[in-house]
Formats: structure tokens, C-alpha cells, sequence
């Protein structure tokens, strides 16, 4: 149902406005249990089977704050350099909603856990540092799937059904600051700060972000204003746009759209817009005639959150090095440019890298294999790279073997494909595919003599000096020993075999 | 051969656990009376015959198997319709929850379980608590046993009618605003709201989270007391619930001595709107704890007369939240599902149908109370007065330590006359609602009957949070002391139904 939208082009869109943006991440932390009662929040179980009097909002149930929801929203604020409030509240945000068991969320209003601070992000080679608001704890809604409708949504479908089993997972609300500034670039920069939120929050431990799981979804508003005028224009804002494709397309469309209508005079409407993966486009959702009025007040049911100050220190100083600062750190050792350390980064291959090098392989080998053959049958087979069913310690006994010249490279491919295959530890594969490089004379020297044999003209060439001819003899032994031979060592042989100084 | 609807919880334990008699005969003995009297009184929502048998069976059981058993074990008890009950019907007096069978046990059912107490079914109730008479029940009024025309108090007037006509030797009644207090006092029974999270609140249907508090309902302090023992502690499924000892109140009960205890009387609760009669009762209350050896005082706590506007302004806020989650959907009434209608629809339908007015009257004054540009005004300004009471009762703990009151300014209203005028209605819990504004402890407990009408008059006692037992060391001596004076409990004097 995409209505078609008038679009200009990027280039006239950004000569004439400037973008503005803020984005608003959902993170699904990655706890045993659920916020406020202890279901748990396995993905996949049958609908409705972990839920519990509190999470299906009975009559009469309470809720008991998770403390490691709470540990993880303060690990995150630190994170973002926020400063972590001394004593907060949880609040009631109320509307009725069918995949909302109390018909309100608990959540957090004026009082967040984390305020004021900042993430910076690298487009392009350029540092851009995208303020963050604030975060906040809450619970996430149940799941409704709308049964009849032409479209999925609620409007116009027969019946809805509802599962439980996710209301009441613990998220972690991160909301920026407007963007401003990022003119041209602000696709890249949303796209940016996605990414790098979402490799922080992966180094810290508290959730896996999967998007494509839904476990981090984000929203994107978007404005715009004339070049040099300082109030914000209207904004729209763009709902669950759950790729980092889709959110560079988002804000792409969105200020192509938005350049249309206010470039034809129009004006542009307070709404909520929905995605489309298919063509990258928004369509109009609910409009927003005055602000909802969620009627937040404090939650009495619950106690207020005070984190003591010397066990934020604590666990300031248990963070992790942040992605961004170790990337800084990994590129100056390895000796790269940023262009091919970018590539490292999209390849999701820093995390194998680094645990190849761990186990004994140099950075260039570790990063060669990784990068090249690693990426290429991960490419072929669809899977992450870290999903491939081989072990940095095998990748690096691999580097080892090529190092001490059992193997070549040719034959080293050959035994990742054997791993791969599950055919065994490198030594293993090694030994029962006979694929070490033949460098006994004897063995060697057999090969040798045929290739001669077989080949006289050749042979009468080099004896006469032309000792570049030997390459093909060379090639001739390598083909009878199914590459098995070592080169320089039957280079070495052929030549002395017919008296030729090398 | 004795009526064994006429002891005492803690007589009754007794000679259960002396063999005189066993928990099925005294089960029994009052399903008997309920079946007997309760079509007048209408005490009960539902009566749980088979479910108090096999409870006192098991006590039996315990028993002839040499057993230790629990101070209150084999006693029989009416729940308040608010807690949640395993697989017996819970509706908080609403026909929105009409037929609803909880999947689950409230804290406080499963420690009545576990002390061996024998609940005998669960009691009517102004619906969701919001009430002062009972009559916002939405199935039926209760009556007073002192004079069935008359409201026996409320919200829980089925506790307080069940214990007055002897159904029930002990009762669980819930306080927001005076729920318990107020019920015991237009009765002639005992009745405490213990300190702000002594009790759990899991299990307990919310009307306002941040002022509702169960506790016990009795004919005599000790009784009280022993059940407040039973129900009492910290658990870990209310947020809110105290975790720290509970106060020594069997102790306390058991003492009843005042000599040296400081009283203040509250200046503010008297003059207008104060019946005679109970003005008459409370001055002799005061004057007996003199009597007793207590240095009475008169304290002045000026921010209460503010305390009533602020209540129905938080208490309906939070209930407007708390009563969301009825939509029909997933449990309890649904209206006009008839395939043709959105799910809002029917929550909508459903809620027009299965409130009751003075609940609808609530939510929206919560809901207008709550709403952006009012909040400040409203809600806002409401806790700070919340913040003032509870400095008052700060700076009079400082001078005294317990405060005394009328419980309710007039006795029990015939059922009918405050019905269209819920300022009226509202005035019932004037005394009541500070203790609830700044969670204190308190309780009411029988001083006389007013000489105008002949009705039970309550006195109020007050005291810090935390210091449950002081209720009942001045509740026990108060109450020894008037017993001696008329010759018997007063609830003697009620007429015999
Ligand atoms: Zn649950």
C-alpha cells in the first residue's frame, strides 16, 4: 500500500534545507528475566507460555525490579559518558493498547537513570559527536499479529492475536539530542550512530542487538529547516526502522519527502510514519492531532532506584575498552588505513581477527585469511563471519602451517575448506588428506626426473640457459604432485639435475 | 454446650488445639450460621464450604498426628473479596470481575493457608474498596448487625457485618482511606490498619497503590493482634513491603499497660459534623486512659483539615491507572463481542457495563486529575500537602506517642441516605484518611454506644509507622477497662439475629 510520494532530489533537498534528526534506539537487554517479574525471556517459545500473573497484569499482581536491568542501564549511561542519576523513579505512561496488559508502561518520565551524554561516531574519516539525551529503563509491550487485514496492521484485519511472552522485557530507551550539522552526510551519520550503539552495546555484554531479532529497533525523526534559519521545522517520525540500511534510507527518503512538500509550499504533518524495506519509502501511520497525553505520573508500586555512588564507580571501571577506542588502538598496531580498517569493521571481522592473533598468528596472516578466504565462503553460504564453523586457534595453526612451510597457500585453502567442512583440526586434515608440501628429495626427485623425461625441449632449453624456462617444469611437477610439491625446492632440483647454476 | 460462634479466636485456637473440640466442628458451627443468618446480613460473596472443610480436616489431621500447630490454626475467618484466592471466585465487589477464578494465591491467602486458618468464603465490598457503606457493592448492600437498615461501613462492611452477627470470629479487611478503621467502629469490632507495608500487597486487588494496606479484623485486641502476627512481614514480591521485624503486637496485647504513655488527643478532629453521642464516647475514652495512668495532651496537626482534598485527588490518580487493565480482553466481563466490533470498542463497552458509578466518578476524576497542564495543580499539589501531614504527625510523635480520635464522626447511617451525595459519603473517612496520607499505623476499637441512637461508637488510636504495638498496649487497656466497666464485651448488647 506505498502511496506514491513526491520526491526532489537529495542534492536539491540539502541545497535548499538543512536536516535535522533525533534518534530513539530500543535495546533489549539480554537478562535471564523480565523487568518486573522472573519469566523468562528465552526467544521462541510457544505464545503465552512465560508469562506470569505480573507480566499478564492480573488483578492484584506487583512488580519487583530486575537488578541487573538496572546494571545494565547504568553500564550503558556510563558508555554514552552520561551522568547517572542518584535516585530516580519508574513511572506510569498509560494508554490503552490490546498488547499492553496493565494499559500503561512502566517506564521512566522526568527522573532517567542516564542523562547528558555523548557518543562519537567516524563517517567518512570525520569524528561527528552526536549528544545523547538520555536513557531510560522499561518494559516492552506483548506482540499482537493482526489476522485478515491486507496489511499486517491492526485496521481492517478480522481478528488479532496476542502473545505475551515478550511483555515485560527489560529495554533500555537511548534518545538523542537533535542532530544538527550533519547536513549532506545525515544518512550516513544515523547509519553511523546505529552501528556504533550497537557494537557498544555488544562489548558490553547486555545484549546481543541482533536487529534483525528486534532485540534493538529505532525510530527516526526527521525535520527540516531553510538553510541559516535556526528554529526546527515539523517533524515526522519514522517508527521501528530495524536495519542500518533502512535507517540511512529512512532519513534519505524522509528529507527527500519532506524537501517536496515544504518546497511546494506545504506543510509538513506531526505523524508517525511507517518503513518499507522493500522500497525505502515512508508511508503516513497515525497522525498526532495535540500530543497524546500519557498522563505520566510516578509509580507507586514501586520503590525509587538509587544507585549508590561507589558501585557506579565500580562498574565504571569494569567497562570494557569501548569499540570506537579499541578500533583506534587495533588500527594503529595493525598498520592500516582507515578505508581497510572500515572494511574490517563491516566485514565483522575485528572480533576473529584479533582472537587469531590471540592464539599465536601474526596480524597481517590472521587478517589476510580472515578477509579474504573467511569472507569469501561466509559471502557464498550467507552466514557471519563469526558464524562460520572454524576457530581463530585453527585459523592461526593455519597461519602457523603456511609459516613453517608444511603448507602453501594453495593447499592452506584447501585444508579451511576441510574445517570447514568438518573434517577436523588443521593438523588432522593435514594428515588424513595428505596434504603437506613434498620437500623429500627422494619423493620430489622421482617428480622431477619425469618432468624432464617428458619434456626434452623444455629441458634442452634450460641446459642451453634459459633458465626462466624452467617454470614450466616446475609447473609439470607441481600438476604430477597435485600441488603438493614444494616450488623453490623443485626449481632448486631441475636445475641441478641439468647442470644449470640458478 | 457452648456456641462455638460466640468465642474468641484465640478460645477458639485453644481448644482446638486441647482437643475440646475440632476445626470441622467449629468450621462447621459457623457455615451453620452463615447459612442460618446471611440472607439478613449479606456478609458473604461467596461461601467456600468445601475449601474451609478440607482445611480444618487437614488442622484435624495435624493435630492427631501430634503436630505442632500455629497459634491461630483451625480458626475460622472471612477474606475481604479483594485478595486473590486459588481457583475461588475474586470479584472486589465489581460486576467486572463477576465469575473471575484467580489462577493464583494474594501473600496474605497463602500465609492464612499456611497458619492453618480456615477461610470460610470471601466478603462483600464497596466495589474496588471505593466506599464508605458497602452500598457501591455491585451485588447488594450489607447490613449492620446492630440494625440491619443501617450500612455496616465500608468499603469492607462484609468483614465487620461477618464478625458483628458472630459468622466469623476474625475477618481481613483492606485500608485506603479508612476501610478497615471505619467498618469496625459503626460495628463494634476491632479492626487495625498496620503501618504502610507491613502487609503484602500482592495478591490484593490495587485500588490506590500507594495508600492501600490489608490488615486484621477482629471481636477483641488480642485477637487482632494475633492475627496481624499471622499475616504480617516482609515479602519479596511487594516493592513496597517493610522488611524488618514485625513489632511485638501479641506481646503488646497481651500487656495492656499505659502508665506513663503519652496521649495526644487531635484537636482538629471535633466541632462541626460531630454527633453527640460520639463526642460523649471519645471524651470518656480519654478520660478512661487517664484513669489508667496515661498523660493525656491536646496536639494541634493543622494540615489534616487539607487532608480529605488531598485523598481525592491521589486516590483516585492511582486508581484510574490501577483499574485500566480491565479491558475485557484477557479475563473478567466482556460486552458486545459480537464479531462486528474492534477490540476498543469492546473495552469500551465493557467498562460502561461492568463499573459502577462511583467507580466510573473516580477514574475520571483521576484520569482529569493526572492530565497534562492540571497535573501540578492537582496531583502535584496534593503530595505536598501528603509531604505536611506527614510533618504533623512527625512534630506530634515528638510530643506524644500515640494520638487518639474519634474514628468516624457520626455512627452508622441508615443505607440509602448518603447514596446520591458522595460529599457526605466522603466525610465518613474524615478522621481516617491522614494515617493512610502518611502510612501510620492505626486502629479503632469499640468505646460505647452513642446515647442518641444506641449505636457503636470507635475510638481511633494512631500511632507512628513502625510502632504497631503501641495500638495495641493502649487497645488492650482501653478495651479491658470498658469491658470490666459495662460487664461484658459490648458486642454482647447487639440484638440476636
Ligand atoms: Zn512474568
Amino acid at each position: 500500500m506505498t502511496v506514491t510520494e513526491d520526491l526532489v532530489s537529495y542534492e536539491d533537498a540539502l541545497a535548499a534545507f538543512d536536516p535535522v534528526m533525533g534518534l530513539e534506539v530500543h535495546v533489549e537487554l539480554g537478562t535471564k528475566t523480565k523487568m518486573f517479574c522472573g519469566c523468562s525471556t528465552e526467544l521462541g517459545a510457544p505464545p503465552n507460555s512465560q508469562t506470569c500473573p505480573t507480566c499478564l497484569g492480573l488483578p492484584g499482581s506487583l512488580p519487583v525490579v530486575n537488578a541487573v536491568g538496572v546494571e545494565s542501564a547504568v553500564k550503558i549511561g556510563l558508555a554514552l559518558n552520561c551522568e547517572i542519576a542518584e535516585w530516580c523513579r519508574f513511572a506510569r505512561k498509560n494508554y490503552f493498547y490490546p498488547d499492553m496488559p496493565k494499559n500503561f508502561q512502566t517506564s521512566q518520565y522526568d527522573e532517567p537513570i542516564a542523562f547528558n551524554g555523548y557518543l562519537d561516531v567516524d563517517v567518512e574519516g570525520e569524528t561527528f559527536r552526536v549528544e545523547i539525551e538520555r536513557a531510560h529503563m522499561e518494559e516492552d509491550t506483548g506482540k499482537s499479529t493482526h489476522v485478515g487485514g491486507a496489511t499486517g496492521r491492526i485496521h481492517g484485519a478480522q481478528h488479532s492475536l496476542l502473545d505475551y511472552n515478550r511483555a515485560g522485557i527489560p529495554l533500555i530507551e537511548i534518545v538523542t539530542k537533535p542532530i544538527v550539522g550533519a547536513g549532506a552526510k545525515a544518512p550516513e551519520v544515523a547509519k553511523a550512530y546505529v552501528a556504533e550503539l550497537r557494537e557498544l552495546i555488544k562489548a558490553l555484554g547486555v545484549s546481543e542487538a541482533r536487529m534483525e531479532m528486534g532485540q534493538m529497533r529505532c525510530d527516526v525523526n526527521l525535520s527540516l529547516r531553510p538553510i541559516g534559519r535556526e528554529k526546527f521545522g515539523t517533524r515526522s517520525e519514522t517508527k521501528n526502522v530495524n536495519s542500518l540500511r533502512s535507517v540511512e534510507r529512512a532519513v534519505r527518503f524522509e528529507i527527500q519527502r519532506h524537501a517536496a512538500v515544504l518546497g511546494g509550499g506545504g506543510t509538513i504533518v506531526q505523524e508517525t510514519r511507517h518503513f518499507h524495506e522493500e522500497d525505502g519509502s515512508t508511508t503516513s501511520g497515525r497522525i498526532k492531532e495535540e500530543a497524546e497525553d500519557y498522563r505520566y505520573f510516578p509509580e507507586p508500586d514501586l520503590v525509587p532506584v538509587a544507585p549508590a555512588r561507589e558501585w557506579v564507580e565500580e562498574l565504571r571501571a569494569t567497562l570494557p575498552e569501548l569499540p570506537r577506542v579499541r578500533r583506534q588502538r587495533l588500527q594503529a598496531e595493525w598498520g592500516i588505513s582507515d578505508h581497510e580498517m572500515q572494511s574490517v569493521l563491516n566485514a565483522g571481522a575485528i572480533d576473529p581477527i584479533v582472537a587469531t592473533i590471540d592464539a599465536g598468528a601474526p596480524a597481517d596472516q590472521a587478517r589476510k585469511w580472515w578477509m579474504g578466504e573467511l569472507a569469501r565462503r561466509a559471502n557464498e553460504s550467507g552466514t557471519e563471519l563469526s558464524a562460520l564453523p572454524i576457530t581463530a586457534a585453527q585459523v592461526a595453526r593455519v597461519c602457523a602451517l603456511v609459516a613453517e612451510g608444511t603448507l602453501n597457500d594453495k593447499l592452506a585453502r584447501q585444508v579451511i575448506e576441510a574445517v570447514l567442512l568438518g573434517e577436523g583440526d588443521p593438523d588432522q586434515v593435514v594428515e588424513q588428506r595428505g596434504l603437506a608440501i613434498v620437500s623429500d628429495d627422494s619423493a620430489l626427485g622421482a617428480a622431477v626426473d619425469e618432468a624432464i623425461a617428458a619434456n626434452p625441449g623444455v629441458a634442452d632449453k634450460i641446459r642451453d640457459g634459459k633458465v626462466a624456462a624452467a617454470g614450466a617444469l616446475v609447473g609439470a611437477v607441481m600438476k604430477a604432485t597435485r600441488g603438493q610439491a614444494d616450488a623453490a625446492r623443485a626449481r632448486e632440483l631441475i636445475l641441478e639435475r641439468l647442470g644449470v647454476q640458478g | 454446650m457452648t456456641d462455638l460462634t460466640r468465642l474468641t479466636a484465640a478460645e477458639t485456637a485453644a481448644k482446638i488445639a486441647s482437643g475440646e473440640t475440632s476445626a470441622v466442628e467449629v468450621a462447621k458451627a459457623h457455615l451453620d450460621r452463615i447459612a442460618a443468618i446471611d440472607e439478613k446480613v449479606h456478609a458473604f460473596l461467596h461461601v467456600d464450604t468445601e475449601g474451609a472443610l478440607a482445611a480444618a480436616r487437614a488442622v484435624d489431621g495435624k493435630r492427631a498426628k501430634g503436630e505442632k500447630l500455629g497459634p491461630l490454626a483451625g480458626v475460622p475467618l472471612a477474606l475481604k473479596d479483594i485478595f486473590t484466592t486459588e481457583g475461588v471466585p475474586t470479584t472486589v465487589g465489581s460486576k467486572i470481575l463477576e465469575g473471575w477464578i484467580p489462577p493464583y494465591d494474594a501473600t496474605l491467602t497463602r500465609k492464612l493457608k499456611d497458619a492453618g486458618i480456615v477461610i470460610l468464603g470471601k466478603t462483600n465490598m464497596d466495589e474496588f474498596a471505593m466506599g464508605s457503606s458497602t452500598e457501591n457493592s455491585a451485588y447488594g448492600p450489607t447490613g449492620n448487625p446492630w440494625d440491619l437498615t443501617r450500612i455496616p461501613g465500608g468499603s469492607g462492611g462484609g468483614s465487620s457485618a461477618a464478625l458483628a452477627s458472630f459468622q466469623a470470629p476474625l475477618a481481613i479487611g483492606t485500608d485506603t482511606g479508612g476501610s478497615i478503621r471505619q467498618p469496625a467502629a459503626v460495628t463494634g469490632t476491632v479492626g487495625v490498619k498496620p503501618t504502610y507495608g507491613a502487609v503484602s500487597r500482592y495478591g490484593m486487588v490495587a485500588f490506590s497503590s500507594s495508600l492501600d494496606q490489608g490488615g486484621p479484623c477482629a471481636r477483641t485486641v488480642l485477637d487482632a493482634a494475633l492475627l496481624h502476627e499471622a499475616i504480617a512481614g516482609h515479602d519479596p514480591l511487594d516493592s513496597t513491603s517493610i522488611d524488618a521485624p514485625v513489632p511485638p503486637v501479641v506481646e503488646a496485647a497481651r500487656s495492656g499497660d499505659v502508665r506513663g504513655l503519652r496521649v495526644g488527643v487531635v484537636k482538629e478532629f471535633a466541632g462541626e459534623g460531630y454527633q453527640a453521642g460520639v463526642m460523649e464516647r471519645f471524651n470518656d475514652s480519654v478520660e478512661m486512659l487517664r484513669e489508667l495512668g496515661a498523660e493525656v495532651v491536646e496536639v494541634s496537626c493543622p494540615s489534616f483539615t487539607y487532608a480529605l482534598a488531598a485523598y481525592y485527588l491521589i486516590a483516585p490518580s492511582e486508581c484510574s491507572s490501577n483499574l485500566a487493565r480491565f479491558d475485557g480482553l484477557r479475563y473478567g466481563l466482556r460486552t458486545g463481542d459480537d464479531g462486528t466490533r474492534s477490540a476498543e470498542e469492546v473495552t469500551s463497552l465493557t467498562r460502561e457495563a461492568g463499573f459502577g458509578p462511583e467507580v466510573k466518578r473516580r477514574i475520571m476524576l483521576g484520569t482529569y486529575a493526572l492530565s497534562s497542564g492540571y497535573y501540578d495543580a492537582y496531583y502535584g499539589s496534593a503530595q505536598k500537602v501528603r509531604t505536611l501531614i506527614t510533618r504533623d504527625f512527625e512534630r506530634a510523635f515528638g510530643e506524644v506517642d500515640v494520638l487518639v480520635s474519634p474514628t468516624t464522626p457520626t455512627t452508622a447511617f441508615p443505607i440509602g441516605e448518603r447514596a446520591d451525595d458522595p460529599m457526605a459519603m466522603y466525610l465518613a473517612d474524615l478522621c481516617t484518611i491522614p494515617a493512610n496520607l502518611a502510612g501510620n499505623a492505626a486502629m479503632s476499637l469499640p468505646c460505647g454506644l452513642a446515647p442518641e441512637d444506641g449505636l457503636p461508637v470507635g475510638l481511633q488510636i494512631i500511632a507512628p509507622a513502625l510502632a504497631d504495638d503501641r495500638l495495641y498496649r493502649v487497645g488492650a487497656a482501653v478495651e479491658a477497662a470498658f469491658t470490666a466497666r459495662w460487664g461484658h464485651p459490648l458486642l454482647e448488647e447487639a440484638p440476636t439475629l
